[in-house]
């Protein structure tokens, strides 16, 4: 019985190709702006983990102040000093490397080249930390790092600015008014989590950094990459611990310093882009069931207009359900219909749009199924009413109906 | 004398209730046998309609017995007379009732779909129908490329495809000139001579009437006269008359017998 139900479902479309072109148009929209919505979402969330990863996995970083930089009005909190980077390494369990760093700003000098760049004072355990490469020289020594050389380790937007093709290693430039060797060329990393370039940085030893630029003993910040085997949170809080102790912040007094947690960053802006992607994803079901009663309405419209067909089955000999189901048959092939279309749209659209938005594409096959069946239900629950009402129609009336 | 195919005793029709009730027809008896050929006449309002719906099984009686080859049609649900009309009725229409945008052949195939035929065999039925009506060239246009009597005689292969035991026609000339009109009865006659379907013709036209072997005349919702063309081999015959006050059709042309 179903078999010949199709036949007359599918003829019935084909018959009115414009109708049913129109009647499908809103599953066609919303099953495309979910797919999209979800589609686009779940590569934003990608992007966001990778670009959080990207500062390095299980990172503590830790700044004077609350919050980023340092607070406006009131003393301001002081910097770290180089005894708190040792005690740190010291006196916690769980600190695999710990990295000082002391930043500032300059222009970086070579022949007719000049470029401003990040000057970044560190050490070598900095590279460890973030899991930064090498692509050519080596990093600092430890007697580098303790006679505070002046050599350097560039990231590579600055060597394409300074030395274009030439291999910088060995050369020297200006740096401000320090003339620097180059002992060491970083990897590339390209953009970091918040738009700016990871690869236009100037790495030195921290107290080359401190004695010719800054001219103290400042650490604005301090690099604790932790061990896998630890819990992040529990080391954060004996650092959290010890640094109050240091600083001589008393029982109910706040830190005057905060430890960014790469991981529960991480974490949260993920969780923040999932939350964004339910909610596009919900505005668009919405346009999907919108969808869907549109397919009530040109299936109402069509029942109408048909009923002297209908009358012309029934007289002919169908019996109610056959009516009825040919209705249904219609509606949930249109219904279909237009949510294949809508996943080949929102396959193109994905496609077109990520790249353009700077997400990866990721291809979920789960969100294109369920769409596609929401769809499918769609029609069997906007189609039944239309249908339930042609099977029902009296056969002498709607072969009388003009 | 064998059972007639269609048995009407005291049937009557009643729409509405209450005050607005109306009486459409009021009790009406009548045989049909096999291979007959019956036009039903009357003016407007006169019930032919109703009874064409009551015979047809698409309307049921509100009161009165209705038997279609010993089956109480009455007793019947809507689904089992949608399958009786199905297996036993063919339907020719006024407006002839095809579907729009859809060739002769598909117009055609339709009931064997409903029968569950498949796609070769309905093919094949759907092609010898349009044979009979003479349109077998024509089987892919559809009725927009048709002319009226060329709609009417794919709505009556339509109608025949299933081979029906009884052919219903609901003024299947109203809307046709004179030649065409005289086109469609020869090939009623011609069906119901050689391949024996009963056919039952609602008509006001006592031309086209005249090509049935008995008329009834309805009115007020009953039946006022019934007789008989003379045609030679007709087997517009009742030899229940004198036993029961049943309104019959005679073969001596021309006798009417009353009851009610």
């Amino acid at each position: 019985m179903l078999g010949p139900t199709i036949i007359l479902a599918i003829r019935e479309i084909r018959r009115h190709l414009l109708r049913s072109f129109l009647t499908i148009l809103g599953i066609v929209i919303g099953v495309m702006s979910v797919v999209t919505m979800v589609t686009l979402g779940n590569g934003a969330t990608a992007a966001v983990k990778e670009q959080i990863s990207s500062l390095g996995s299980n990172i503590l970083q830790i700044r004077p102040g609350q919050g980023f930089g340092r607070g406006g009005g009131g003393p301001q909190p002081p910097d770290f000093k180089p005894e708190d980077v040792d005690a740190i390494r010291a006196q916690i369990a769980g600190v695999k490397v710990v990295a000082p760093q002391a930043q500032t700003s300059g222009m970086a000098v070579r022949n007719a080249a000049n470029w401003s760049t990040t000057i970044n004072g560190t050490t070598s355990d900095y590279l460890i930390a973030q899991q930064w490469q090498l692509s050519a020289g080596r990093s600092f020594t430890p007697a580098e790092e303790q006679a505070g050389k002046a050599v350097c380790v560039i990231g590579s937007t600055v060597e394409q600015n300074l030395f274009r093709r030439e291999n910088p290693v060995g050369q020297r430039f200006r740096l401000k008014d320090l003339s620097c060797e180059v002992i060491g060329t970083l990897s590339r990393r390209g953009q970091g989590g918040f738009g700016q370039d990871q690869d236009d940085v100037v790495l030195m030893p921290i107290k080359a950094v401190q004695r010719r630029f800054t001219g103290n003993r400042d650490i604005r910040m301090i690099m604790v990459a932790v061990d896998p085997a630890y819990d992040s949170a529990t080391v954060q809080s004996s650092i959290a611990d010890l640094l109050r102790e240091r600083r001589n912040i008393s029982g109910g007094k706040d830190d005057d310093f905060n430890i960014f947690d790469t991981a529960q960053i991480s974490e949260t802006l993920q969780g923040t882009t999932k939350i964004l992607t339910a909610l596009l994803g919900a505005v668009a079901a919405v346009s999907l069931l919108v969808g869907g009663i549109g397919i009530m309405n040109i299936m109402l419209v069509s029942v109408t207009e048909r009923t002297r067909e209908i009358g012309i089955r029934l007289a002919i000999g169908a019996v109610a359900r056959e009516v009825l189901l040919q209705f249904l048959v219609e509606a949930v092939a249109l219904a279909c219909l237009g949510g294949l279309i809508g996943l080949l749209l929102a396959l193109v659209a994905t496609m077109v749009l990520a790249p353009m938005m700077q997400v990866p594409f990721i291809f979920d096959p789960q969100i294109n199924l369920l769409a596609f069946f929401f769809s499918a239900l769609i029609g069997v629950m906007f189609g039944y009413f239309p249908a339930r009402r042609a099977a029902s129609l009296n056969p002498i009336d709607a072969l009388r109906h003009e | 004398m064998a059972d007639p195919l269609i048995s009407l005793r005291g049937v009557t029709k009643t729409f509405g209730v209450g005050p607005a009730a109306f009486q459409a027809l009021r009790g009406v008896d009548l045989d049909i046998m096999a291979g007959d050929f019956v036009a039903i006449m009357g003016p407007s309002g006169s019930g032919k309609s109703t009874m064409m719906n009551i015979l047809g099984c698409l309307d049921v009686p509100s009161g009165g017995e209705f038997l279609f080859k010993g089956v109480h049609v009455e007793r019947l649900t809507r689904d089992q007379r949608a399958l009786l009309r199905r297996r036993y009725l063919g339907f020719v229409f006024q407006g002839f009732n095809l579907l729009a945008r859809t060739t002769a052949l598909e117009n055609v195939e339709l009931p064997l779909l409903y029968r569950g035929e498949d796609k070769k065999t309905r093919h094949k039925m759907g092609m010898a129908a349009l044979e009979k009506v003479g349109l077998a060239d024509w089987w892919d246009h559809t009725p927009a490329e048709l002319s009226g009597g060329q709609q009417q005689r794919v709505a009556i292969a339509r109608a025949i495809v299933t081979s029906p035991d009884v052919l219903l026609a609901d003024e299947p000339t109203g809307n046709l000139d004179s030649e065409r009109s005289v086109e469609i009865m020869e090939l009623l006659t011609d069906l119901n001579r050689t391949s024996g379907v009963t056919v039952l013709m609602v008509t006001h036209e006592p031309d086209m009437a005249a090509y049935a072997h008995g008329v009834v005349h309805f009115k007020d919702g009953l039946v006022e006269r019934t007789h008989s063309n003379d045609r030679p081999g007709s087997p517009f015959v009742s030899s229940e008359v004198e036993t029961r006050p049943s309104t019959a059709l005679g073969t001596n042309g021309g006798e009417v017998s009353r009851t009610c």
